[in-house]
């Protein structure tokens, strides 16, 4: 039997990978395994042949190339203009500093049996046996900060949550990964999910916690399945559940769907949903550290913060912190996303520039024009020129720059896009996605519309650029959370950035 | 679910649908949510005569529940097409002409996002990124991504959609 891997990831689904499997599991003396995906996006759907010389690996790869890849003898891994080589020499792979994704790609993401053998529950063995106080003392030691936008110390947080005195405590894992130009989330929990169930279990030992919740987003259907999959294989190998592996520690977890709110992935306004409410976001304090899901200490990370956690146990909180820059220690798995050529997950220490991921690994855009701007950090994320592409990825350098790092999702656009109409459409956002708690942020961001139609049909430009400003100042200033107070980052970023977007001669409409 | 437009009926079917989704929940609020996605995969919708039977399960005012539903972007108050197809407007989509995409399908199908075309086979909505920015732009039909969406792919799901 020669094992052929095709990729079982919805980008790769999205792109005929269940056709192509299909078609090669017809072929003699094959066994088709539905692996991750590397994250090599642009090149979906990627198969990889096992031989003697390692994995080959082919694609792009459609059901029609199936019969002239089989005549090529792809199955012992020979020439086909599909043919990318051996897949760990592929500089867009080699080139990464794979922590958290090393094995995603690499095995069938439902098998204990496949985790284990490429070092997964290492972290976890580890943890049994220390105290929770040793345990949150290597997290803190990594220098690991929350990879869901804001960046907060996550040694310091899980030690609140020990400390708090409470007959339950909870572990709540945010998969909302609602950022548009991310997908690392999604690539974890259809990729790697045992890593996650792995992450959030130790999260569990070290606070004291018995109970956790994966909330994820209801537009990820394959994550949902895979990561209920993935928790049931946990359970029956008794990784997961009560007393695990024989000692007295338990942890028993959950997967629950969102409904198509933004706001939601705010991590009090999840909390609510948790609960069966609407999701308006709770005022701060007190923190959810301390009075969270159902009142009780929680425990609240983004997927990519518990998935960085089972490296810190079994490697050492300090070979994870001698990776990075400044205060931002560790790797980050970015995401090269929109008009990009290379599009896909390139999981880069922290101090990488913006220029190397998206010219150096993204090649450049799709389309073959000029950058023009680069979206980073999501929907509230600022809009970088092109003059600003040498910054490092770092969270004080963008902090300083009036940018965010984010959940490390990067947007590319090229020549044609009209800065205005990003910026209208950043405050649409925020009017559509405000759960309505706050004045500035609800009435705020219909009024930027307003306004920016304004400018762009030739009224009173100078008077109404003016009003966009203090609208954002009343926004940033006046909103509870950072949907309506971040929402003017790429508002101002367009305006101080692209100027001549909002100045550009008025368009006669001609019905 | 015929009778659901005539005044006396009072769609004991749909209530008892909706508790004994609760039940298999344990009567928990907590799980609402997941009671209100199940629902409405078995119903397509989340029916009006649905809500005061899912309040009197899990202890909760009708105006609570009421909330809830109207909260969420994803429940549906009334059936949708055979067909939901999610056009992503984010973005990273926006990056690749999704734009002209979103155009190019309220034409073809001759419906605006949120409606059901006249055949009944087709309801188009926005949304807001389903996670393929790479492979943008994307769209999602019932529970299946579709990425690098142009317009002979549209065409082509479309036209099975309507088959
Ligand atoms: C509007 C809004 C949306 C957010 N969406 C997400 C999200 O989708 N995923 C996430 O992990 N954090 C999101 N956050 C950040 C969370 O509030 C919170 O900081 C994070 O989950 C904490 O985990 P971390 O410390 O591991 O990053 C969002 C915040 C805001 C204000
Ligand atoms: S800023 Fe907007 S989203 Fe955040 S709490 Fe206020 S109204 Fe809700
Ligand atoms: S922005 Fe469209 S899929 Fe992410």
């Amino acid at each position: 039997m020669i094992r052929v891997y095709v990729p079982r990831d919805s980008a790769a689904r999205s792109v005929g990978a269940d056709e192509v499997a299909a078609e090669i599991a017809k072929l003699a003396d094959v066994q088709v395994i539905r692996n991750g995906s590397r994250g090599l996006l642009w090149l979906e759907p990627m198969i990889e042949v096992e031989t003697a010389e390692g994995r080959i690996a082919y694609g792009p790869v459609g059901v029609e190339d199936v019969a002239s890849l089989a005549s090529s003898g792809f199955l012992t891994g020979g020439a086909h203009k599909l043919r990318l080589g051996n897949i760990e020499d592929h500089p867009y792979l080699k080139n990464q500093e794979r922590l958290t994704f090393a094995r995603c790609g690499i095995t069938d993401p439902v098998s204990v049996d496949d985790y284990v053998a490429h070092g997964g529950f290492e972290g976890l063995k580890k943890s049994l046996a220390l105290s929770g106080a040793a345990i949150v003392a290597e997290v803190a030691e990594s220098g690991l900060r929350g990879r869901g936008g804001a960046g907060f110390p996550t040694g310091i947080k899980w030690k609140t949550v020990h400390d708090a005195r409470a007959e339950q405590k909870y572990i709540c894992c945010n998969a909302d990964e609602g950022d548009s130009g991310t997908f690392a989330d999604r690539m974890v929990m259809e990729g790697d999910p045992l890593m996650l169930v792995e992450g959030m279990t130790i999260a569990g030992i070290a606070v004291g916690a018995t109970k956790g919740y994966a909330y994820i987003r209801s537009e990820y259907p394959d994550a949902i399945a895979t990561m209920k999959q993935a928790i049931s294989a946990a359970v029956a190998a008794n990784w997961l559940g009560d007393n695990i592996q024989g000692t007295d520690k338990s942890f028993h977890l959950e997967v629950r769907r969102g409904a198509g709110a933004y706001i939601c992935g705010e991590e009090t306004a999840m909390l609510e949903s948790l609960e069966g409410k609407r999701g308006m976001v709770r005022p701060k304090p007190p923190i959810p550290a301390l009075e969270g899901l159902f009142g009780k200490p929680t425990v609240i990370n983004n997927v990519l913060s518990f998935a960085a956690v089972p490296y810190i146990l079994a490697k050492g909180g300090t070979a994870y912190k001698n990776y990075g820059m400044g205060r931002s220690r560790g790797t980050l798995p970015f995401q090269l996303a929109g008009n990009i050529k290379q599009g896909g997950l390139v999981e880069k220490a922290f101090g990488i520039t913006l220029r190397q991921l998206v010219e150096g690994f993204g090649g450049g855009t799709f389309t073959g024009h000029p950058i023009r701007a680069i979206q980073v950090g999501g929907p509230l994320g600022a809009y970088v020129p092109v003059s600003q592409l040498d910054l490092p990825m770092d969270y004080e350098s963008f902090a300083a720059n009036g940018a965010m790092v984010g959940h490390g999702g990067i947007v590319v656009f090229d020549d044609s896009v009209d800065m205005a109409a990003q910026a209208r459409f950043a405050m649409e956002f925020c009017a559509i996605e405000s759960c309505g708690k706050c004045t500035p942020c609800r009435i705020g961001s219909t009024r930027g519309v307003e306004v920016i139609d304004r400018i762009v049909a030739g009224v009173e430009r100078e008077r109404n650029l003016e009003l966009l400003t203090d609208l954002c100042q009343t926004m940033t200033d006046g909103s509870l959370c950072a949907m309506g107070g971040l929402t003017p980052m790429p508002v101002l970023s367009a305006v101080r950035h692209f100027a001549e977007d909002f100045d550009k001669p008025v368009q006669i409409a001609a019905e | 679910m015929s009778g659901k437009h005539t005044l006396i009926d009072l769609s004991p079917g749909e209530a008892v649908a909706a508790r004994a989704i609760a039940l298999r929940y344990g009567n928990k609020p907590d799980a609402l949510l997941e009671i209100l996605h199940d629902l409405q995969e078995e119903l397509g919708f989340i029916p009006e005569a649905a809500l005061p039977a899912l309040a009197k399960a899990l202890n909760l005012s009708r105006a609570e529940v009421h909330g809830v539903v109207s909260f969420y972007h994803d429940y549906r108050r009334a059936p949708a097409g055979r067909h939901v197809i999610k056009v992503c407007r984010a973005e990273a989509c926006q990056s690749m002409k999704g734009n002209e995409l979103a155009a190019l399908i309220e034409r073809s199908l001759n419906i605006t996002f949120g409606q059901t075309t006249a055949d009944g086979a087709i309801t188009v909505e926005a949304t807001y990124c389903l996670g393929n920015c790479a492979l943008a732009p994307a769209i999602m039909v019932d529970d299946k991504l579709i990425g690098r969406v142009d317009q002979a792919k549209f065409e082509k799901i479309a036209a099975e959609c309507k088959a």
